[in-house]
């Protein structure tokens, strides 16, 4: 058989240098066919580019120019090509490679010099594993490439343009066609200066503020001005490593300032929104399952005897504007970490996302300039989130996507993540004399700004400048921390944990060290490449790494379990007992701050609210016309249609746990309230993950929207089995600019509204987040995103045995409506059909809701129930038809017995406000005929109707009283739903 | 009882599923890292059975199961060997597969990495897919399988296309009884996309040495154990367990000696 390999040197006529290194390119086998080669076409043609013919896709890998062509070959043969599919091509250090058809052109993407390789790294070290020899100096180095060989009539700028918007990004790629001047050399370093000190004691007002701007330290001026108080007071200059400390720790991101600033709302002073609403609300609740609440890095709960459950969700807005794909991934890797980071770490069981993106067919010409497609956005998003999670082998099980025209500059991307851990690994000290030690990942300049970064808003050219704050996640390097991190917990090899997030070793090291005091000696971090400053090494938010803080005498253990797990981790310096965060760098010193002054020290700033504006005009509901064709268009509205396209890209089995998917039915079609899993296997005991929003709301009335958020995430855990005296709920806020009033004002309904539902359903808060400058600027003007609440539920199912899924199961159960329908149209989908923008704004009524979810708890967990469904967007109408093509049956239903809320004959339509009314606290039951008057019985003092049946013809048929409203076929309900955009 | 020894590596994921499906079904299971094997190959004589779960070993960079494969061959290549001539068992499941079809393993004993005829590559789709789809066993050199049998199984994975070097090389197999599993539809006929998940040549989803007991397939029969795994419990009598046991029971079985 002929080698897979050919060794070829040719000459280019281009200007350009090649890279002095081997080259290896690797290809299909001209006679196999190339699926990734023919879906580029395809993606090519979505954007509008013809006049393509075939395109193959290829990869390419860097090698060092120290390695002999027998090595390059061997190393080729046994581990870059596949003997079977593959041919490569090599080309040696300084030469270019040679074309193989003339009229085929060549588009090479590489990323850019600094940005994370991963692939390049697991060479790296397979290579020096496998042969002694090419280890340490002689170390391989790599760097890889993506190809794509294009037969097309395309011009060679029109191709390089069509590769930037479909197969390459600018921020962190290099895109070059039929110029292969690769680069192999490491990001350029300047003269490092190991102490710099900014003079500020002098400065001016404007002076201060230019500072701030210029070095992207997003502090304020009254913040500004305390620093400069500060080192009045200790009679010097802050160094640079200081004021880079100053502005990450007093961040938006790490400090909630706003959250927890003083607010003057319209005249009445509020002292720490977030004290007075959120936690307020889990205080008085005090429940004994709380075991964790808003200190961590995640809320805790328990969850079985000598086991607790932990959640935390985050946002990664910003980055994942910039890019999608790398900023979703390192979003989810994130809050990975912060799970690792909970207590003494707990494993992370599951997954949850969440993305807010503009809509999906938003036509070319009304994108703001400066902004991706909704559709490359979403689609990066999602494989972002895939290629982290699944490699991580967490199921991501539990989200949603939401879309509106204000999120086209600034889309929202939240990732959750569940983690589970005995009982007593729950809490965590820091000793003086402990050693800190950094683990995972090396520190690179990637990431630097990240925190300050996300307290500015975007604009069309936050592409370009704020491309360092953007970075490619390391799956498996936080695998492998994952792996050692959990022995070594299990082995209580350390003291306490935290994760290197937002500002970097500065925050991590910072909080862990607040009541105690840190010396950490910067040459000792293990960096990715020479020549970054102090101040960087410092402040750099390089992924994929965690801190902990170990005992003296287990430091060597500590280190070899690491080792074991191929995982660096390197003392670092230790805690002290002086109150002091002291840096040194070989033995300068390059910071010393005070503790106090670092955590306590920044001015509260104060805020104006005013009362925002709430949309509640007419009470009226037209007539729809043609209640089918309504129907259908409800299903098909990219908010309501099938997210399956995404759910199938993610393993949402992995772990072994699974009771109840995303996916329900005969077809794996329905889509399901919510995810149970059964963390133990020797445990019946379950838990139910779910989460509620509507952005349409919240630009109506955030009170209102948060409480109606929190009702629908209980209502999702609650329909599939989840016990609502043992749920706890997250809140993550997304709004616009809060130093507008109007904005802030917004906030204020919110959070209130937050509190006056989690006290009423007895729902603690145990963990949050808030994102407070979603805006886009253009030209035009400003685009601020609607105020986004994202409430995540996690529900202790008791058995899971007793799980209940959305599908219909049998023909001839009944089905029974509960709760009470109003006339709330307000941000409605069916409102949004007919282009009316009026209605009051759905919210649970808070003295019944709680009532309800009881009694249906007890009902489901009594068995009493075959199959639940929620009703949300699209009402009555979108939830009867997916619970019917989700079980293969069909359902009659009758409007006349449902409850209502008054309401004036004359300007509301009857039939169209029991099918289409978003109003809270409903669900669809189907109950077998023979458990009909237990489960009556079981209701009692909840709105309940007995709506209809299920029935074997496959068909959805609603009627009042015998006058026919909507009848469809199965087949017609599920092509709607399944139709739109579909990735 | 038979002792069954799960491999790990940077990456492998789905330990704690094997595991349990492993005890489940009979077996002692360990779970140990692929370097500590490395340093100490005699371990394997401890074992019966050798299990390679599923994941992204080293990222999957390169290629699915590449880098771990590549480091079976340098590393442990004689040792596999001699387990399976002496009678040991192994098993890969999804990217364990993809590591055994890395190492040549499937092949005979006597194969060489470089000269295989087996590839496993990219999924038609493009992209990653979990769903659940029908196995059927066919008759095999295993022995130890139900021939004929349909199952329900998940699959989770990007790069599940079996693909062979010719026309004779999956004739070959064919003779040698090495086609061991198929994706068909639920009710036991031929498989289209999305019941073939993956393109896979011959709607093939598992393989086995010529001697059954090597074998390696995409789908996971240990997320299939519980009584609620399936996706469709709900809708379904109760049952005792997940038809994914009943692969792993007789696996065991067939490894106890």
């Amino acid at each position: 058989m002929a080698s897979p390999v050919s060794l070829k040197s040719s000459v280019s006529n281009t200007t350009a240098a090649p890279p002095r290194a081997w080259r290896v390119e690797v290809f299909r086998r001209p006679e196999i066919d190339d699926p990734a080669g023919q879906a580029a076409v395809r993606a090519l043609a979505e954007v509008g580019v013809r006049g393509v013919r075939s395109i193959r896709r290829g990869r390419g890998y860097l090698l060092s120019p120290t390695l002999d062509a027998a090595q390059v070959e061997r190393l080729s043969a046994q581990l870059l090509v596949d003997p079977v599919l593959e041919r490569a091509e090599l080309t040696a250090p300084g030469a270019w490679p040679q074309r193989a058809k003339s009229r085929v052109q060549r588009i090479v993407v590489m990323r850019r010099r600094g940005v994370m390789d991963p692939c390049a790294l697991t060479i790296e070290a397979a290579v020096a594993r496998q042969n002694r020899e090419l280890r340490g100096e002689r170390a391989v180095r790599v760097l890889t490439f993506a190809a794509w060989e294009v037969d097309s009539d395309l011009s060679r700028d029109a191709l390089a343009a069509a590769a930037r918007e479909v197969f390459a990004n600018d921020v962190v790629d290099e895109i070059y066609v039929d110029d292969d001047a690769l680069h192999f050399d490491f990001p350029s370093a300047g003269a490092v200066r190991i102490v710099q000190h900014v003079p500020l004691r002098d400065s001016q007002d404007e002076q201060l503020e230019q500072l701030s701007r210029e070095g992207q330290l997003s502090l304020s001026l009254d913040e500004m001005r305390a620093i400069q108080a500060h080192y009045r007071e200790q009679g010097r200059e802050p160094t640079l490593a200081e004021l880079e400390t100053l502005a990450q720790t007093w961040s938006e991101h790490c400090k909630h300032k706003t959250f927890t600033g003083v607010i003057d709302y319209d005249g009445e002073r509020i002292d720490n929104l977030l004290k007075r609403t959120i936690k307020a609300a889990t205080l008085e609740l005090a429940k004994p399952w709380c075991v964790s609440v808003f200190h961590d890095n995640a809320g805790v709960i328990e969850f079985a005897p000598g086991w607790n459950v932990c959640f935390k969700v985050e946002t990664h807005n910003h980055p994942s504007a910039i890019d999608p794909y790398g900023g979703a991934g390192t979003g989810v890797g994130g809050v990975i970490r912060d799970i690792l980071g909970v207590g003494l770490g707990a494993k992370p069981i599951a997954n949850t996302d969440a993305f807010f993106v503009g809509p999906p067919d938003l036509a070319a010409e009304n994108l703001p300039k400066g902004c991706m497609h909704p559709r490359r956005i979403l689609r990066g998003v999602v494989a972002g989130v895939r290629d982290y999670g699944n490699r991580m082998g967490i199921p991501t099980v539990n989200g949603g996507v939401w879309f509106h025209p204000r999120y086209v500059g600034n889309p929202l991307v939240y990732a959750g993540c569940v983690g589970l851990m005995p009982s007593d690994c729950t809490h965590k000290e820091v000793l003086p004399g402990d050693a800190i030690v950094v683990v995972g990942g090396r520190t690179g300049r990637d990431g630097i700004h990240g925190a300050t970064f996300s307290s500015l808003e975007l604009h069309d050219e936050s592409q370009s400048v704020s491309s360092s704050a953007v970075q490619i996640g390391d799956p498996i390097t936080e695998k492998r921390v994952t792996d050692a991190l959990l022995r070594a917990r299990d082995a209580r090899l350390y003291r306490a944990v935290t994760d290197c997030g937002a500002g970097g070793l500065s925050s991590a090291v910072g909080e862990m060290g607040a009541d105690c005091g840190a010396r950490v000696e910067l040459e000792r971090v293990p960096l990715k490449y020479p020549g970054l400053s102090p101040a960087e090494i410092w402040i750099s938010e390089a992924q994929e790494r965690m801190v902990l803080a170990v005992a003296r005498e287990k430091l060597d253990a500590l280190l070899e379990v690491f080792r074991a797990e191929g995982c660096e981790a390197t003392a670092i310096g230790e805690f002290t007992a002086n109150g002091k965060l002291e840096l040194t760098y070989a033995g300068e010193r390059v910071a010393e701050l005070d503790m106090h002054f670092l955590h306590e020290g920044a001015p509260r700033p104060l805020r104006k609210a005013t009362r925002p504006s709430v949309l509640e005009s007419d009470e009226g509901c037209p007539r729809c016309g043609d209640a089918n064709a309504m129907t259908l268009a409800l299903l098909s509205a990219p908010n309501i249609a099938s997210k399956e396209w995404i759910v199938r890209q993610y393993d949402h089995e992995v772990q072994g746990m699974r009771v109840l998917g995303a996916l329900c039915g005969e077809r794996d079609d329905g889509p399901g309230d919510a995810a149970v899993l059964q963390p133990l296997a020797n445990s019946r005991r379950g838990i139910a993950l779910g989460c509620g929003a509507n952005p349409e709301y919240g630009l109506r009335d955030p009170y209102a929207m948060a409480c109606a958020a929190i009702d629908e995430a209980l209502r999702n855990v609650v329909a599939v089995g989840g016990d609502p005296s043992h749920t706890a709920i997250l809140d993550n806020f997304s709004w616009g600019n809060c130093k507008r009033p109007e904005q802030l004002g917004a906030l204020v309904e919110a959070s209130r509204g937050c509190y006056a539902a989690a006290v009423a359903f007895q729902t603690p808060f145990i963990s949050g987040k808030d994102s407070l400058n979603n805006e886009f600027r253009t030209a035009d003007g400003v685009i601020s995103i609607p105020p986004t609440l994202y409430v995540s539920a996690l529900s202790i199912v008791p058995d899971v045995a007793h799980t209940v899924s959305m599908d219909l199961k049998r023909a001839g159960n009944l089905l029974y409506l509960v709760g009470m329908t109003h006339v709330e149209f307000g941000g409605s989908q069916y409102f949004a059909q007919l282009g009316l923008d009026s209605g009051r704004t759905p919210r649970p009524d808070l003295a019944l809701a709680p009532r309800t979810l009881r009694s249906l708890h007890g009902a489901i967990a009594s068995g009493l129930v075959r199959a639940c469904h929620d009703l949300s967007e699209g009402g009555l109408a979108v939830a009867a038809a997916e619970m019917a093509f989700a079980g293969e049956l069909g359902a009659r239903l009758d409007l006349a017995p449902i409850a209502l809320g008054a309401f004036d004959a004359a300007r509301v339509d009857r039939d169209a406000l029991a099918l289409f009314s978003e109003s809270c606290t409903r669900f669809l039951v189907e109950v077998e005929p023979q458990r009909a008057a237990e489960f009556e019985r079981a209701l009692e003092g909840v709105d309940l109707a007995r709506v209809g049946a299920v029935q074997s013809e496959p068909r959805l048929v609603i009627t009042n009283g015998s006058r026919p409203i909507v009848d469809l076929a199965l087949s017609q309900l599920r092509s709607a739903h399944q139709g739109g955009f579909q990735g | 009882m038979t002792r069954a020894l799960v491999l790990r590596a940077a990456g492998v994921n789905c330990e704690r599923e094997t595991l349990l499906a492993l005890e489940q079904a009979g077996a002692k299971p360990d779970l140990l890292h692929v370097q500590q094997l490395v340093d100490a190959p005699a371990r394997l004589d401890d074992y019966s059975l050798l299990v390679l779960p599923g994941g992204f070993s080293y990222g999957d960079d390169i290629a699915a199961g590449r880098v771990l494969g590549f480091e079976l061959r340098c590393f442990l290549g004689e040792a596999l060997a001699s387990f399976v001539a002496r009678g040991g068992y192994v098993l890969g499941v999804c990217n364990g597969f993809q590591v055994l079809v890395d190492t040549g393993l499937l092949e005979g004993v006597s194969a060489r990495p470089s000269e295989r005829t087996i590839a496993l590559t990219a999924n038609v789709s493009g992209h990653y897919e979990c769903r659940w789809i029908t196995l059927r066993n066919e008759p095999s050199a295993c022995a130890w399988l139900d021939a004929g049998a349909l199952w329900p199984t998940p699959v989770a994975h990007g790069e599940g296309r079996l693909m062979f070097k010719d026309t004779q090389a999956l004739e070959r197999l064919r003779q040698r009884g090495q086609i061991a599993l198929r994706y068909v539809t639920r009710e036991g006929g031929a498989a289209e996309y999305p019941q073939l998940p993956n393109g896979s040549t011959d709607a093939i989803a598992g393989l086995c040495d010529p001697t059954g007991r090597v074998f390696g397939l995409m789908p996971h029969p240990e997320r299939n154990v519980a009584p609620w795994n399936h996706p469709h419990w709900t809708r379904s009598a109760p049952r005792p367990s997940g038809e994914g046991l009943e692969f792993y029971r007789r696996l065991v079985a067939a490894a106890n000696r």
